[in-house]
């Protein structure tokens, strides 16, 4: 960009803003509010009271990962309330029990279809686009019937959602959607086979991996040319699905379906951050399903850059498990490294013996952790460790928040990076781990 | 020689720089209040405080130690002069087999530290990673209830640390 470029950009923004505005306004006005299906009224709990069509809706939703939004708190699982902070301010996720009052009890099957396929409630009201319509509108009726007979049957929950606090007003989002939404179905490819064509349905529709795993341009929408190609969520890096993929090693569509469905795979690593809620859910979907996903994800990678890499330099050298690593294990290496500062000390005292000495901790050189494009996950899992689901048993790492402090772990995690990554320096580490120290300072600062 | 800095006085010690620093406080310190539980930060029983936060002094090599402002049990009183949260255990009587409740006091204190006035919520997210077989996690939270009001001096208890 040109210097000039660069000071004149401010006004282009400014201008482009009151122009959006204006065209807001006036959109509004003349799409105004949809009408709601006059008369329309749920059909009695009788009427869903199909133990098959329930079973299919819930394993629906949870391909849809529905509560993960959906629920602040694990004894209210859909009654909605959690915050999402977007660059615009913070949405709650809305109740969506059927409880009359505050839920979705007196939805019809047409409404909440039309929300899932085109983003407005059973007020009319536009819907912010943090609720994935621009993928669910891809979603066969059959599907969305489904879930709703489902949704319908769980027990009401009585919980006012709290208002939103964000600056764009929901006639804005009119103009958003003559932007960004393309709705409806997605046509099958037919250079490719079922099953692919069944994964693509269930990532871009019900499943919106891309609404995690696809950089979103300056209004929120993800970038169309660069499908899956790597995003953020609450801090934790999204990787790359697509032929960007920085995974060191090849993922197979076996050791997808094992990471999906059980949120660990020897050869790539632990799902943590939401990717965690992700893999609880579909251990729940029947395993064609996670397949047709598995397949799908893995053809879009294909002979990914991460795994090309790694066949044209040195580790890990393909499918092995964890912890075949062979050469800095802890007891052997000479710790003589007197100052805490050094990344290649601390690895060797206090990482070592689990992902370099045989124990389960995988081999530092098999984790996107490493090779991805920025330290977020990395250093995210060395402050917070790794943790099982409250109850469930799972893969485990101690938290090491506290035990090193932010020039310690800048430096490990800037070694990690040059040792396991083989991938030039990331910018910024120190940056990076003061930003998740303070977003993970947590709530237990605050004085009740 | 690495330079640990435990409940304010300066200890040089003559370790592997590899050694975790709970073998180093119960071997050449003396100092038995952390205890050893599962060696794999899982249950807090060896839970020690580093620059304010509660840590695993099982998993935590003394190289990363050096000029760091450690405290232990040992730290927040005697015996005879209780601190306000060592004094709510007792009041509480928030032991039985007691193997975790040092662990559990030290987690406890790096809350109340940084948050005097903490709420149940809050209490109970904290102390989560503390394991206690014996299952006397109701008391324990009443411990920590107690030690909050008494350090902000609305029940008569031990000094504020």
């Amino acid at each position: 960009m040109s210097e000039s470029a660069e000071r004149t950009g401010p006004w282009k923004i400014t201008l482009a803003l009151i122009g959006a505005l204006a065209v807001a306004l006036t959109l509004a006005f003349a799409i105004g509010r949809h009408a709601s299906p006059a008369g329309a009224a749920p059909p009695a709990p009788s009427a869903m009271n199909d133990p098959t069509l329930v079973a299919k809706g819930a394993w629906l939703a949870a391909i849809g990962n529905c509560n993960t939004c959906h629920t602040a708190s694990n004894d209210r699982t859909f009654a909605g309330g959690r915050p999402l902070s977007t660059p615009f301010g913070t949405i709650y996720a809305t109740n969506i029990t059927p409880d009359p009052e505050t839920g979705i009890g007196r939805w019809s099957p047409s409404e909440f279809l039309r929300a899932m396929h085109r983003g407005v409630d059973r007020e009319g009201r536009h819907l912010y686009p943090a609720f994935p319509y621009d993928h669910f509108t891809h979603v066969a009726d059959d599907d969305v019937n489904a879930i709703y007979a489902f949704l319908m049957t769980r027990d009401p929950v009585r919980a006012q959602t709290p208002a939103n606090r964000i600056l764009v007003p929901r006639p804005a989002i009119a103009v958003w959607k003559a932007l960004y939404f393309k709705s409806g179905a997605l046509a099958p490819d037919a250079g490719h086979d079922a099953s692919w064509n069944r994964g693509r349905y269930l990532v871009d529709g019900l499943g919106h991996c891309g609404a995690c795993h696809t950089p979103r341009n300056a209004l929120g929408a993800e970038k169309e040319r660069e499908d899956l190609a790597g995003g953020t969520v609450d801090g934790w890096r999204a990787p790359a699905l697509n032929e960007t993929s920085p995974a060191p090693s090849l993922w197979t569509v076996e050791q997808l379906v094992t990471y999906l469905r059980t949120g660990f795979d020897a050869a790539h690593g632990t799902a943590a951050g939401t990717m965690a809620a992700v893999a609880h859910n579909l251990s729940a979907v029947p395993e064609p399903e996670v397949n047709a996903i598995a397949v799908y994800i893995a053809a879009r990678m294909g002979a990914s850059a991460g795994a090309r890499a790694t066949a044209a330099g040195s580790a890990p050298g393909g499918q092995g498990a964890a912890g075949g690593g062979t050469s800095a294990r802890g007891e052997d290496a000479p710790t003589d490294a007197r100052h805490g500062n050094d990344g290649d000390a601390i690895y060797r005292t206090a990482c070592a013996d689990c992902h370099d000495g045989g124990r389960r901790g995988i081999a530092l050189a098999y984790s996107t952790s490493v090779t991805d494009t920025t330290p977020a996950n990395l250093i995210r899992v060395t402050l917070d460790g790794i943790h099982p689901r409250e109850g469930e048993t799972g893969e485990v790492m101690p938290a090491f928040r506290g035990a090193l402090d932010d020039a310690q772990l800048s430096s490990l995690v800037a070694f990690l990076r040059t040792r396991f990554g083989h991938a030039p320096p990331w910018q910024d580490v120190g940056g990076e781990v003061t930003k998740a120290k303070r977003e993970q300072v947590g709530e237990d600062r605050k004085p009740s | 020689m690495i330079t640990l800095n435990v409940n304010g006085r300066a200890h040089e010690v003559d370790a592997d720089p590899k050694t975790p620093l709970l073998y180093v406080l119960r071997n050449e310190l003396k100092l038995n209040g952390a205890k050893f539980g599962c060696g794999l930060g899982q249950c807090g029983a060896c839970t020690v405080m580093v620059d304010g936060e509660a840590v695993y002094s099982c998993l935590t090599p003394i190289l990363l130690l050096q000029g760091r402002a450690i405290k232990t049990l040992e730290g927040l009183g005697t015996a005879a002069q209780p601190g306000p949260l060592q004094q709510a255990f007792i009041d509480e009587q928030a032991a039985q087999c007691g193997y975790c409740i040092p662990g559990m006091i030290m987690r406890a204190q790096a809350l109340l530290e940084r948050n005097p006035s903490p709420s149940d919520e809050q209490i109970r997210t904290h102390m989560n990673p503390g394991l206690c077989r014996c299952g006397t996690h109701m008391r324990i939270l009443r411990a920590v209830r107690r030690a909050s009001k008494t350090i902000q001096g609305a029940l008569p208890g031990g000094k504020p640390a």
